[in-house]
């Protein structure tokens, strides 16, 4: 997919997490939107994962750490055909199979999450499975930077690297908030990057809503040998969106009629510039 | 209940042991077979393991909140992961990660509870596991076994490779007599195991305290003509509740056994299924009371609290003659 037909993926994307959020009146809007660049990236280019191939053991995992932005997962996966978009409009309705975090009973989701600081665990593990297996498959994993304080990442990090996987790739959603306050006042884990260094992993800093350099920069993957690669994906939370964007509030906030229509012309001019 | 069938207790191996060899024997012949350990392949008798099937044991160091998010990964892409850790930090500090990784994901994950309970003795309450039935019974998915003897632990491990669900399993490190001669024995999970039949009353016991019930049994027999059944309930969940429908049925008392907190264990999971279903037999909770624990070796605390051939004669004769 070109650069330029992953943008307009991008704005798609955007508006039906938009649509689906406000629809069900709830959702994670702020994260979704700063994350989904990354997912559209990975799904439209860098994975090799199909509704077709969802079972071949060789096939690349996405594994969604922040799982309560679930919604930028569950709109991709629609796009890619795992199941029929209008599924959504039961999210987070009695009985759905599509509830608030990701789970095993929606086609195309690899793990349950929804509890912060078990992606990397469960990613190091699976990467390990095909070094065992000497596979070739990847695995890449998306964090919140406000879920880095949990010991479990830091645990994991070090197993990664203890055991060489080149083939597990971190991505942190750097958007700089966190439900309560900035990341930095709530609790600073900058230097990220020296952090991760230490722990032996080989870090990259990106435009997270640059679909060119995301696309480079998982080529680039390992980005040294036999180290995991972490991205720190600088992003804007509520990113497309100009009165939600680096708003606290949006974390879960739902916009009302009026906004939902005014995001959507916002959106909807974008893609005319496309 | 059946005439009484005395047996001559041969002495075994821990069943930590007879884990490690099991465990051995499958790897030989299946290498998807894995350990994942946290610094504890020596607690875990795994030295032999590590040595012969390099390739399939994991160390993850002491971490054991990434042990089972790494052996829930493993599992996922089709690894028949075992891991080994502690009792006591195993169901506490990773608890989340049973609870999502390994359960509620359905990784077919193998947690092997090792000296668990009170087997640490004197080490004391942060190595003591009293809580992890209750804790993992409240839990879905997640079928919780605690071996008897050698015969069930490797039943119990042979078996649950087989499967691809999640198994929490834990023993302790005293060597364990064999119950009854294997020829005898059948092993189900589900399935509780009557390894003594008698009319009086019934212990319904787990994991080690199976034999002090066995010894208790005998002590009563002998010293005052009374005949007691004695069930191991090595599947604490799914509960047999068939087994203990007949059992109530006859109307005798019953009494629990378990190296575990009276709170949520064994005892309460009978007492609701007897109390729900109409049963009101007399009834007996044994177990560690909701205190500091008394300190001392694990014969020690067994004693103090009654977990042993006379505690538990005298609970029956309290319960019998009130």
């Amino acid at each position: 997919m070109t650069a330029l037909e992953l943008q307009q993926k991008s704005v798609l994307y955007r508006k039906n997490i938009l649509k689906y959020i406000y629809g069900a009146k709830a959702g994670h809007t702020g994260g979704s939107l700063s994350c989904i660049d990354i997912l559209n990236v990975l799904y439209n280019y860098t994975l090799n994962v199909s509704p077709e191939n969802f079972t071949s053991p060789d096939r690349d995992r996405y594994i969604q750490s922040k799982g309560h932005t679930v919604e930028a997962l569950f709109v991709v996966l629609a796009d890619k055909g795992f199941f029929p978009e209008s599924d959504l409009e039961t999210l987070c309705q009695y009985k759905s199979h599509y509830i608030g975090h990701p789970t095993r009973k929606v086609n195309g989701v690899e793990q349950n999450t929804g509890a912060l600081g078990h992606g990397l665990p469960l990613s190091v593990g699976t990467a390990l499975a095909a070094k065992m297996d000497e596979r070739d498959y990847r695995v890449f994993t998306l964090l919140g930077d406000g879920e880095l304080p949990e010991g479990s990442n830091w645990e994991a990090a070090l197993t990664a690297s203890h055991y060489k996987l080149d083939n597990l790739c971190a991505i942190i959603d750097h958007n700089k908030l966190q439900i309560t306050a900035s990341t930095k006042e709530v609790c600073d884990t900058n230097p990220i990057d020296d952090k991760f260094e230490s722990f032996g992993w080989a870090v990259r800093h990106v435009d997270g809503h640059d679909v060119a350099a995301l696309k480079e920069a998982f080529d680039a993957m390992p980005f040294e040998p036999n180290k995991p690669s972490l991205i720190i994906a600088h992003t804007i939370k509520g990113k497309g969106v100009s009165y939600m964007e680096n708003v606290l509030k949006w974390h879960h906030g739902v916009p009302s009629e009026a906004q939902y229509h005014e995001a959507i012309e916002e959106l909807d001019a974008v893609m005319a510039t496309l | 209940m059946g005439a009484i069938i005395e047996k001559e207790i041969e002495t075994g191996k821990a069943n930590l042991e007879v884990f490690s060899s099991t465990l051995q024997e499958l790897a030989a012949t299946d290498r998807d077979i894995i350990a994942v350990t946290s610094d504890s392949r020596g607690s875990g008798k795994l030295v032999p393991f590590g040595q012969k099937f390099p390739k399939q044991i994991v160390e993850i160091g002491i971490a054991e909140q990434n042990l089972v998010g790494v052996a829930a990964g493993l599992a996922s892409a089709g690894k028949k992961v075992f891991a080994v850790s502690p009792a006591c930090f195993l169901t506490a500090r990773a608890l989340e990660q049973i609870k999502n990784d390994v359960a509620y994901s359905d990784n077919p994950v193998k947690l092997i509870g090792i000296s668990a309970g009170v087997s640490y003795g004197a080490l004391g309450t942060t190595h003591h596991s009293l809580h992890d039935y209750a804790v993992l019974r409240a839990i879905n998915n997640i079928t919780i076994v605690a071996p008897a003897d050698n015969f069930e632990t490797e039943q119990a491990i042979a078996q649950a490779a087989a499967l691809e669900q999640p198994f929490y399993i834990r023993f302790g490190k005293k060597q364990m007599p064999l119950l009854q001669p294997d020829s005898e024995s059948t092993f189900e999970f589900g399935k509780g195991r009557v390894v003594r039949e008698g009319d009086d009353l019934t212990f319904v016991a787990t994991g080690e305290t199976v034999y002090p019930a066995l010894q208790a049994a005998a002590k009563l027999e002998k010293e005052q003509g009374i005949s007691a059944t004695v069930i191991s309930m090595h599947t604490i969940k799914p509960l047999d509740t068939g087994l203990l429908e007949k059992v109530a049925a006859a109307g005798k008392p019953i009494i629990t056994v378990e190296e575990h907190s009276v709170y949520g264990g064994l005892g309460e999971a009978c007492a609701s299924f007897l109390f729900q279903s109409g049963h009101r037999n007399a009834f007996k909770i044994m177990g560690i009371p909701d205190e500091y624990t008394v300190t001392g070796s694990q014969n020690d605390i067994f004693n103090h609290y009654g977990l042993s051939e006379s505690g538990l004669a005298e609970a029956a004769l309290t319960l019998l003659n009130p």
